[in-house]
Order: structure tokens, then C-alpha cells, then sequence
């Protein structure tokens, strides 16, 4: 995907003093797509975002976005890359506007761009009616949309969301998860970074999931579902029929079932089987009242794969780290 | 390596950005109006007090500046009080108030290097107080025209304008101070008491005190004593040393300006004394030239106090 990434990152180290802050990671983010930065805080991601807007140092390896240098050509990385900061802060005593216009200024928009640009982006994050008011009245979520604004109004090719969601009720996430996909589907990469996997789950393209300044694993969550956790699916059945399971364990590339309750049946599958155990309970002239597949969820990928390793240091990004 | 693009992109959209915010903040209101009732206040009983003198003053007009009645002390007096107290007030939460407000990493992740961002902070502070100082010059001399009816002399202009211009000078330094202080310290009031408590240092402790080292380092000589005199050596040190602080330099600058009679700031040598005509004033010229050592000292002060700022902020991290 050579020609269309738009970050790539190669061996990116930070290090304060003996401290090491991000070891020697690598990853590419494709355009238009939505890429995870997920893991603990203090696991490194902030630094690497950092890095990448040319904001900090790089004290090794390198890194290109959109073709660029960060550490050599700042301006013209910065005038392509819209930033969301971990709680961004806005001038309270300006209004929503306001704010906006003196960051289309600093970028260097002129008068009339600038007015249609800040229209344009307040209407597409649901704050039009708020343009004039001081954004010191505004909740934590319209902030964060506010900052979603500015990221449109720059006409960014990659969004870089540092913790876009935390702190936000669930209203508010969903709202801001939809304007995040609204990106994707214009074609702008994202990327975002996260301590919340399970909401950030739904809109990742690919994640990496950071530890201790270091990638531990990478790819979409499918697929590190079945890397870490074994086995691929996971099919939920609740129906009644005699037999039944008898039946279900038949059926080509199940490899084991449990009886999770009364009626509840769970086949363990190496792929999506429930068309399969659906003609099953059918022909068994069974009622069937569930059937669901288990999208591997990154909280029990996480969990699993630091519990099986918790001595791990990985010396060795490069089996993960594709 | 150098870098892309010109440091300066931004830095007049930061200033312009920047004096708007001190103009309309509450902040700046009150320290005007603390300072327009001083202005008023001072050069009125300053009228009162030249109404009553009738000993003729070919630079009446001065007066209004340095003339005080007991209990009130001169304009100067005040405005070398108040002037640092203003731009302390105006920059002391310059950096790490975008720190704390979460507003400078998402500023400076805009196509702008952090040198138009921390220039811009310090000229559109520096405007800001320059316009109010220039609204107060304004206000004594048209006050003083109104008060005493009597028009200045060119030269008065000329030399009163030198005091407006030092005087922006002498707020320069406690700018770039206070701006050093805001991106050392993370916390504004740290930042503020740090920079009040270094200015409450020069302005009232540091003469004390440079007397005291100075009889120290070079204790005063007996023969001069007995004869009632200061020992040279000890008050050369003793100015030198009292000389560090700014508020010493603003000083001497004021007098040499405002007092056409001044001949020398310091010790007075009997060589500079001769064919003097003792009493007489200097022209503008000369006295600009007898105050050109603490006019420099002021400016570089204010240089290196910047660069020093500059330098931790380049390598600061932005991250809240």
C-alpha cells in the first residue's frame, strides 16, 4: 500500500534521558483509514503523536507523513495534519468563531474563505447555533466537536484524535464516534488514540496496541482476535429442539461446543457457522430464539494476551509489528 | 539543518490576537484606570506646587514630571512603580496559562513555529503597554497645558518624548521577565510571586544592599571618613553594584533626561567639571549621551532575559 499511506513510521524511538518513552515502533496508516492507537496510559502514545506533528524531538528511527519530515519540515506537515489534543482547551473569553478564526488566520485562510470555511465545519459537528457563544459555557463534549471543527475547517488530510472520547457520556462518544467516521468516509485518515478500547473498537480500521513504549500487537481486531485468543468464532445459539447439539457438533469446521444454559448452546468455529446451525435447527424443526456471532472484543484480546504474558518485554517488535 | 519556512509565519496574527485580549480584559481596565488617577492626581498638586514657585525655569514643562508635594511623591516616582507592576501583570500567565488553558499544543500543531507564538506574546504585550504609556503621556502633557496654560518649549517635547520612549524601554525588561518566569513555572501565581517578589527585590532591597556589600568588598577608608567624605572606591562599587538592578538604570535615565542639569550620574571627577558652566543645562544630545550606557544596559537586559526564554521554551515539552 506504498502509494497510498500516509504515515509510515519506522523504528521511532523517544527516549528522556535513560528513560525510554517509545521503543523502536513501526506502522503505516493507509488513506482513509481509521487507525487505533490503543493501550494504558503512559504506554507512549501521546509521545508518538507528538512526534509525528513534529512537536517533540525524534530521537531515533523515522517517520514520514504525507511524504514529510515532521522534525525537518514542521509547516508543511502541520498545514496538512489537523490535531485534536488529549482535552483540548479553547480561549473561553472568544466565542466558538472566534476561537476558529484565529486558528484559520494563523494557518493563513483568507477573510472570505475563512467565514465559509468556519460555517461549513461548525454545521458538519452539529454546533451552528453555538458559533457566537463563549466557549467557556460549552460542556466538554461540544469542546471536543469544537476541536473536530477546527480539524475540518484546515481541510486536513490525516485527523490525529488524542483520546477523543474519554470523558465524554455516552451520548456524547457516539455522537463524536459518528463525526469520526464521517471522516473516514472522505477519504481523511485518522488516527486516534485511545485507553478505552471497547468504544474505540467499533471505528477502528487496525489498531496497535501499545505497551510499555512498544507495539505488542497490530492488525484489526479479528485478526488479532485469533492470534491471541485461539480460536476464531464464537456462535451463541438459544433454541429448543431434540438433539440438538448433537446435530450442531456435526457441522463442517466446529471444533467444540458447551452448554452455557438451558437451551443456550456456544460453538467454538474456525469460521462463521451460523447460516449452517440455523438450516440445522431448521431442519430439526427446533425454535430457534438466538443466534449471534462474537465479535472478539480488544478488552479480553488485551487482557489475554498480558495475562499469558506478563514477563513479556518484547525484544523483538517485528512479529507483531507487520 | 535548517528549517523550513520563515520563523515569523503567524507571529503578527499572535500579536494583533494578543493586544486584543489585554485591551479588553478586565485586568488591563484596572490597571489603567489605578494609573490615569495617578496621572491626574500627581500632575495636579504638581501645578499647585509650580503655581507657588516664582523662580523662573526655562523647562517648566518637566516639572510636571518629576515635581512632588509632600504627601504625594512625583510621576515618576509612580510610574517607575507602576509601570513594572503592569507588564508583570500583563505576561506573568503568558505561556503557562496556554499551558493550563490546554490551548498550546492544539495552537502550535497549527503551521506556526513556537518563535512567532512567544514573540508575538511578547510584542503584542509590549504594544498594549506602550499604547496605555503614550495615553498617559498624552494625558500629563495635556493636563499640564490646561493646568498651568503655558506651552512647551520644543526641546521639552523633544525630551519628554525620550522619557515616553525610555520608559517603554524600562517595561520591555519586566515583560521579558515575567515571560521568562511564565515559561519556567507551570503555575501563574507562582509565576506572578516569583516575578513580584525578584522586582520588590531590585526595587527596594537590592540599593540596601549594594551599599552594605559594597562597604564589605572595600571597606570605607578612615582618613575619608574622619574628614566626613565617602571613600571613592567604595561608592564606584557601590553604584556598580546598585546599577544591576533596572529600576537603578530607569532611575538615572530619568534624571539625566528630565533634569537638563545633570552632568554625570555617579561620582562627579573635577576634570569633568572644568569650563562648566555649573547650573547650566545640557543640550538633548548630551544628556541622551550621559544616559546612553543604562539605555543600552536596559535593552540588552530585556535581549537576553527574551533569548533566555526562548531557548527553554524551544526545548519544552508541549504536553499538558
Amino acid at each position: 500500500m506504498s502509494g497510498d499511506t500516509v504515515i509510515e513510521a519506522k523504528d521511532l524511538t523517544k527516549t528522556y534521558g535513560q528513560a525510554v518513552a517509545v521503543d523502536h515502533i513501526s506502522f503505516s496508516v493507509g488513506r482513509g483509514e481509521i487507525f487505533g492507537l490503543l493501550g494504558p496510559n503512559g504506554a507512549g502514545k501521546t509521545t508518538t503523536i507528538l512526534m509525528l506533528l513534529g512537536l517533540t524531538d525524534i530521537s531515533g528511527g523515522e517517520v514520514s507523513v504525507l511524504g514529510f519530515n515532521p522534525a525537518r519540515e514542521p509547516l508543511s506537515v502541520k498545514r496538512r495534519v489537523g490535531y485534536l489534543p488529549d482535552t483540548v482547551g479553547f480561549y473561553d473569553q472568544l466565542t466558538a468563531a472566534d476561537n476558529l478564526r484565529y486558528t484559520a488566520r494563523l494557518i493563513g485562510f483568507r477573510f472570505n474563505e475563512r467565514e465559509k470555511r468556519i460555517a461549513e465545519a461548525l454545521e458538519r459537528v452539529g454546533l451552528p447555533d453555538s458559533a457566537n457563544h463563549y466557549v467557556g459555557t460549552f460542556s466538554r463534549g461540544m469542546r471536543q466537536r469544537l476541536g473536530l471543527a477546527e480539524i475540518l475547517m484546515k481541510g486536513a488530510q490525516i485527523a490525529i484524535l488524542d483520546e477523543p472520547t474519554s470523558g465524554l457520556d455516552p451520548h456524547a462518544t457516539t455522537e463524536l464516534l459518528g463525526i469520526i467516521r464521517r471522516f473516514k468516509a472522505e477519504g481523511v485518515s485518522v488516527l486516534l488514540s485511545s485507553h478505552l478500547l471497547e468504544r474505540v473498537q467499533s471505528v477502528c480500521d487496525r489498531v496497535a496496541l501499545f505497551s510499555a513504549g512498544r507495539i505488542a500487537l497490530m492488525g484489526t481486531v479479528s485478526e488479532l482476535g485469533r492470534e491471541v485468543l485461539g480460536a476464531g468464532y464464537v456462535v451463541d445459539i438459544e433454541a429448543e429442539g431434540a438433539g440438538l447439539a448433537e446435530r450442531l457438533a456435526l457441522i463442517p469446521g466446529v471444533s467444540g461446543l458447551e452448554q452455557t444454559g438451558i437451551g443456550k448452546l456456544r460453538l467454538h468455529a474456525d469460521r462463521d457457522v451460523r447460516s449452517e446451525a440455523a438450516a440445522e435447527v431448521v431442519a430439526m424443526q427446533g425454535r430457534l430464539k438466538y443466534l449471534g456471532v462474537q465479535e472478539p472484543s480488544l478488552e479480553a484480546i488485551y487482557n489475554h494476551y498480558f495475562e499469558s504474558k506478563p514477563d513479556e518485554v518484547p525484544k523483538e517488535g517485528a512479529r507483531h509489528a507487520a | 539543518m535548517r528549517r523550513e519556512g520563515s520563523a515569523f509565519n503567524g507571529l503578527g496574527v499572535v500579536m494583533l490576537k494578543e493586544l486584543a485580549d489585554h485591551l479588553t480584559s478586565v485586568r488591563f481596565i484596572i490597571l489603567e484606570l489605578i494609573v490615569m488617577l495617578i496621572a491626574v492626581g500627581t500632575v495636579y498638586v504638581a501645578t499647585q506646587q509650580i503655581k507657588d514657585t516664582v523662580a523662573e525655569d526655562p523647562f517648566l514643562f518637566l516639572k510636571f514630571f518629576t515635581t512632588s508635594r509632600e504627601p504625594l511623591p512625583s510621576f515618576i516616582f509612580w510610574l517607575s512603580l507602576l509601570v513594572p507592576v503592569m507588564a508583570i501583570g500583563l505576561t506573568f500567565d503568558a505561556v503557562n496559562g496556554e499551558h493550563n488553558r490546554r490551548t498550546l499544543s492544539r495552537i502550535l500543531s497549527q503551521p506556526i513555529y513556537r518563535d512567532a507564538l512567544l514573540f508575538g506574546k511578547f510584542l503584542g504585550a509590549l504594544m498594549t503597554l506602550a499604547i496605555a504609556l503614550v495615553v498617559l503621556w498624552l494625558l500629563v502633557v495635556g493636563l499640564g497645558l490646561l493646568f498651568i496654560g503655558i506651552p512647551p518649549g520644543g526641546e521639552e517635547i523633544a525630551r519628554a518624548f525620550v522619557f515616553l520612549l525610555v520608559t517603554i524601554v524600562y517595561a520591555g525588561v519586566w515583560l521579558s521577565l515575567a515571560l521568562l518566569f511564565s515559561i519556567l513555572f507551570r503555575s501563574a501565581a507562582t509565576a506572578a510571586l516569583a516575578t513580584l517578589g525578584l522586582w520588590l527585590f531590585f526595587y527596594v532591597i537590592w540599593p540596601v544592599l549594594a551599599g552594605e556589600l559594597a562597604t564589605i568588598i572595600v571597606p570605607p577608608d578612615p582618613r575619608y571618613t574622619a574628614l566626613g567624605l565617602q571613600t571613592p572606591g567604595t561608592v564606584v562599587l557601590e553604584q556598580i553594584l546598585a546599577r544591576l538592578s533596572p529600576s537603578t538604570l530607569f532611575g538615572e535615565i530619568v534624571v539625566a533626561i528630565l533634569d537638563p542639569t545633570t552632568r554625570a550620574l555617579g561620582p562627579i571627577y573635577l576634570s569633568q567639571l572644568q569650563g562648566a558652566v555649573l547650573g547650566s543645562p545640557l543640550p538633548l544630545a548630551a544628556s541622551v549621551l550621559i544616559a546612553w550606557p543604562q539605555i543600552v544596559g536596559l535593552i540588552a537586559t530585556t535581549i537576553i532575559l527574551f533569548v533566555i526564554g526562548y531557548v527553554v521554551f524551544q526545548r519544552q515539552e508541549v504536553r499538558a
